[in-house]
């Protein structure tokens, strides 16, 4: 009996490693990070893979602060941030990392009010409030006189952020900082940060998630987590007074002035962009990816990838409510890809 | 008075005992709600596609489980090879070499690695398997795992050895056998059913453990070759599936869930079966 | 042809043949047998000193930075580098006396049922029945928190909670459906198998003659059992309770799906909350700064002694009961 277990044991053992072998020639890539794009992300690597069946990048999304970390630890081959790395964590990298934009997003406020099933407006000075605790009813004046004709409840406002470190964290931060005094002396912006008020969910899923069960609820996560689950989102006061809806033309608005002025390390912070059309809180993200890459396959399929992303990729981005990025800003990458060594 | 006394004593008798009797249904009948909840949500998500395929770009519907079920496999496989073998022989020296002290100390131990909360052996199985090579693996995943088996099985290893009547090893060396052919010809074999369930059982144990392969087997939409590359798993795919907005994943979630549950029932109840007719065969 | 040795301690049979007996033994293997099962052992004391020596050399700098203030702050701020724990210890002991408030009373009514009135073939199957609770996967438990328990809470538990005891500082503030409550009550559910399994065997040890003598003396059947032998079983009834506690302090998964996640002290048990374990789960892979990662780490180790301080009373407990009979001092 012990020796039928036995045998059956070795023969299983040998059945996973032959089953599970890595074939000669594939190219095995990890990567982590931002849940920002997480979607069009995963499309690209599953389109990649069954185009360049060779080639396998397992992308896990765990939030743009643990694509950084484990980038700088090294055990990922690259990582993903919708926030671009300081100064001080790029000093930190025992080798140098460069940014590659991949694509525009928008954060949006999304909520779930019962009876309230139309898009709500809502003023820099109203978000503000809601995320510092100051205004803590739907019913807020602040809320209502944006929004003539809407009816909305007495109900507590439920606030949800991000538990875990967050690039989109840091773009909605960064936007509250630039429209609130208070906030910035209070919270400021960053991709974990101590939020005043709000229960936390894990990721924009885990955000998305909590939303759609919480009645009262408001959040912010990526456009497409709002489109995908039909979420109600709201409209956002920018710079120039107007109440903009989350589009790609609005986010392509947004990116206007950095697709003429992008630096040479492409970090760069659209939020509360001017222009009338402008949605305020859009954002690029970034691929991080180490400049020496040692593994000459690995390298050449990084190089690879990048390239299509520019090339073919882009065209997937609309699909799923991301801009393009702009024609400038892709030549740019595509010099920018040579520095890989 | 005393008579309405005894009356009160009498009702109070019946209430109270009633309670207890609800109190113990109650408990009973959560088992059967759960799986109730489970069966009822996960069936109509049990397909071919869950088995099959791999999980589809996020949003979209129509993936599986099928690198999870696999990573699933791997990872016990590791945690058995790993954890089992010292588990045993630990358990078997403690029942029967170890001196009094020592084997003191050592059952301090198995006490003590056993209340480690998974979490913290998820922290330490990443500072020793994952950042040293530098990258996440079904293999650390494997010994976060094999970690947490070690204690149970050398409970249940030395729980088992002990029971086994001494009249049995004295017949053995009577006839001449030196220690370790006792153990290893009459009291392991003897020993051996209730062991054999302590194994499952461990592996039943672990096979739902999420937390520690949070940071050592990390999670991958593809196929895992090998043992170096990060793995996808039943337990961390629910997790995931369950705290995301999209009701696709939420269905494949109860059918993962309904799957692991299913498993370890099935290991329990038919390990408990197995013991108490070998048992009473035994108790002879 | 000398005899064997049957145990490594046996004295020689002749006297200086000391020598000779060593190679007898090491001849038939029992030594090397010996041997090798020692170093399988020690392998456990290996790893587990490893582990406690990681824990404590790698939260070395919120160690030396904070010192014992760690536990008396409440900030969690990662951006200033600023951690306190408190709102964790705090998360994790309410969520743990509220299951303990829930399984005690209902896990020792049911060990009392199972031991005392049920007959011996029931009391069994029922008693099967429970331990499969106790395998059920922590994610499992989540997955149903999410779904179950977490609107229940919204819908039906908690406004009626407000209704009744809304005057209670407890049962005050917004009710998400998340928070310390839930996430009490789904502990309840993993720990009450412990409690009444434990509990259970105890009260079988309880000599009879006591329940016998109890009820010859008249008491009622439920005077006999809570006035007497629930008292002399009452040092394993405690060590259950302290096993109970030491699984809900460490429990990761199913707590962080239903806690609500945010650092807060509050006396409502709506209010949503955080726990060690779940706070590790969540920040631990993309903690960015090594003062941050050390602060977890220094949770870790937290949570770790006190799981063991209590998993090591349950057992002095219990093993007390099971020697001494319980004989209530």
């Amino acid at each position: 009996m012990k020796k039928t277990l036995l045998a059956l044991l070795l023969v299983l053992g040998l059945a996973f490693s032959a089953v599970a072998g890595s074939d000669a020639g594939t190219v095995l890539l990890n990567a982590a990070g931002a849940t920002f794009p997480n979607p069009i992300y995963s499309k690209w690597f599953d389109v990649y893979h069954t185009q360049h069946p060779a080639v396998q990048i397992n992308y896990q999304s765990i939030g743009s602060g643990g694509g950084i970390r484990q980038l700088l630890a090294g055990t990922v081959d690259f990582g993903a941030s919708d926030r671009p790395m300081t100064d001080d964590q790029l000093s930190q990298a025992k080798f140098k990392i460069l940014h590659f934009p991949t694509v525009l997003g928008a954060v949006v406020a999304t909520y779930n009010i019962p009876g309230v099933t139309g898009e709500l407006n809502f003023t820099q000075h109203a978000i503000a409030g809601i995320y510092l605790g100051t205004i803590t009813k739907w019913n807020d004046p602040e809320i209502v006189k944006a929004n003539p004709g809407v009816s909305l409840p007495g109900d507590d406002i439920v606030v949800v952020h991000r538990s875990d470190g967050s690039g989109t964290s840091f773009i909605w931060t960064d936007f509250l900082t630039k429209v609130s005094d208070q906030w910035k002396s209070q919270v400021g912006a960053d991709a974990s940060v101590k939020w005043p008020v709000g229960l936390g969910g894990k990721g924009n899923e885990g955000v998305a998630g909590l939303i759609k069960q919480t009645p009262d609820s408001i959040g912010y996560v990526e456009l497409i987590y709002a489109l995908q689950n039909n979420m109600s989102y709201g409209l956002m006061q920018n710079a120039a007074g107007k109440y903009v809806k989350a589009s790609l033309a609005s986010v392509t608005a947004a990116a206007a002035g950095a697709a003429k002025a992008m630096p040479d390390d492409f970090r760069v912070s659209i939020t509360d962009a001017p222009g009338a059309t402008a949605y305020p809180i859009s954002s690029f993200t970034w691929l991080l990816v180490p400049a020496q890459i040692s593994d000459a396959s690995k390298r050449d399929a990084i190089k690879a990838f990048l390239k299509w992303m520019l090339e073919q990729g882009q065209a997937y981005n609309e699909g799923l409510a991301y801009a393009q990025l702009p024609k400038p800003v892709v030549a740019k990458e595509m010099k920018a890809i040579s520095l890989i060594q | 008075m005393s008579k309405l006394r005894l009356l009160w004593r009498k009702s109070l008798n019946i209430v109270m005992l009633t309670i207890t009797g609800v109190a113990a249904f109650a408990v009973v009948s959560v088992l059967f709600m759960i799986l109730g909840y489970l069966v009822w949500n996960g069936g109509k998500s049990l397909n071919w596609n869950f088995f099959t395929k791999l999980p589809v770009p996020v949003g979209e519907t129509g993936g599986g489980m099928a690198n999870a079920i696999i990573g699933s496999l791997k990872l016990l496989f590791l945690a058995a090879v790993m954890g089992l073998p010292i588990g045993l022989i630990a358990g078997v020296y403690m029942a029967e070499f170890g001196g009094k002290a020592y084997s003191f100390v050592l059952r301090y131990t198995t006490d003590l690695l056993n209340g480690v909360p998974s979490i913290v052996i998820g922290i330490f199985a990443y500072s020793l398997a994952v950042l040293p090579v530098k990258h996440f693996s079904t293999f650390a995943g494997g010994v976060a795992l094999a970690i947490m088996i070690i204690p149970i099985t050398v409970r249940s290893t030395e729980e088992f050895l002990r029971a086994v009547p001494s009249s049995l090893r004295e017949g053995a060396m009577a006839l001449g056998a030196s220690k370790w052919k006792t153990i290893a010809t009459v009291v392991l074999p003897a020993a051996s059913g209730g062991i054999i369930t302590g194994v499952l059982l461990a592996l039943a144990r672990v096979a739902g453990e999420t937390a520690p392969l949070l940071f050592t087997a990390l999670g991958n939409e593809f196929w895992s070759p090998g043992w170096n590359q990060p793995t996808a798993s039943l337990p961390l795919v629910i997790y995931t599936y369950a705290i995301s907005p999209y009701d696709d994943w939420h269905r494949q979630a109860w059918a993962a869930g309904l799957v692991l549950l299913a498993l370890v029932l099935v290991t329990n109840i038919g390990t408990r079966l197995v013991l108490s007719r070998g048992g009473a065969a035994r108790s002879g | 042809m000398g005899t064997t040795a049957t145990t490594i301690e046996a004295a020689p049979l002749r006297p200086g043949g000391g020598a000779r007996a060593f190679i007898q033994r090491l001849r038939n293997g029992d030594e090397a047998a010996h041997v090798i099962t020692l170093v399988f052992a020690s392998v456990i004391l290996l790893i587990t000193t490893l582990l406690v020596w990681e824990l404590w050399v790698n939260c070395r700098l919120s160690r030396t930075a904070f010192g014992f203030a760690f536990f008396r702050t409440s900030t969690w701020d990662p951006v200033s580098s600023d951690f306190g724990a408190l709102p964790f210890i705090y998360g994790t002991l309410v969520t743990s006396v509220v299951s303990l408030a829930l399984a005690v009373p209902l896990g020792l009514a049911a060990a009392i049922f199972l031991s005392e009135l049920a007959p011996r073939r029931i009391s069994d199957i029922i008693s099967f029945m429970i331990d499969l609770l106790a395998a059920v996967p922590s994610v499992i438990y989540g997955l149903l928190g999410i779904f179950v328990v977490v609107p229940m809470m919204r819908t039906t538990i908690g406004p009626a909670l407000k209704h009744t005891l809304g005057f209670l500082p407890l049962f005050q503030g917004p009710n998400y459906g998340v928070g310390f409550l839930t996430a009490g009550i789904v502990l309840t559910i993993m720990v009450v198998p412990f409690i009444i399994s434990v509990s259970r065997e105890v009260l079988l040890t309880v000599p009879r003659d006591q329940r016998e003598a109890a009820l010859a003396l008249g008491a009622t059947r439920w005077e006999a059992t809570w006035k007497v032998v629930v008292p002399w079983a009452r040092t394993g009834i405690m060590g259950s309770v302290f096993l109970a506690l030491a699984r809900a302090l460490g429990e990761t998964m199913a707590v962080t799906m239903v806690i609500g996640n945010d650092p807060k002290i509050s006396a409502s048990l709506f209010s949503p909350g955080y726990s060690i374990a779940a706070v590790i789960a969540n920040e631990f892979s993309e903690a960015f700064s090594d003062m941050h990662l050390s602060a977890l780490i220094e949770l870790g180790l937290v949570l770790f002694l006190m799981t063991f301080i209590l998993n090591g009373l349950a057992r002095l407990l219990i093993i007390a009961t099971e020697r001494g009979g319980g004989r209530p001092s």
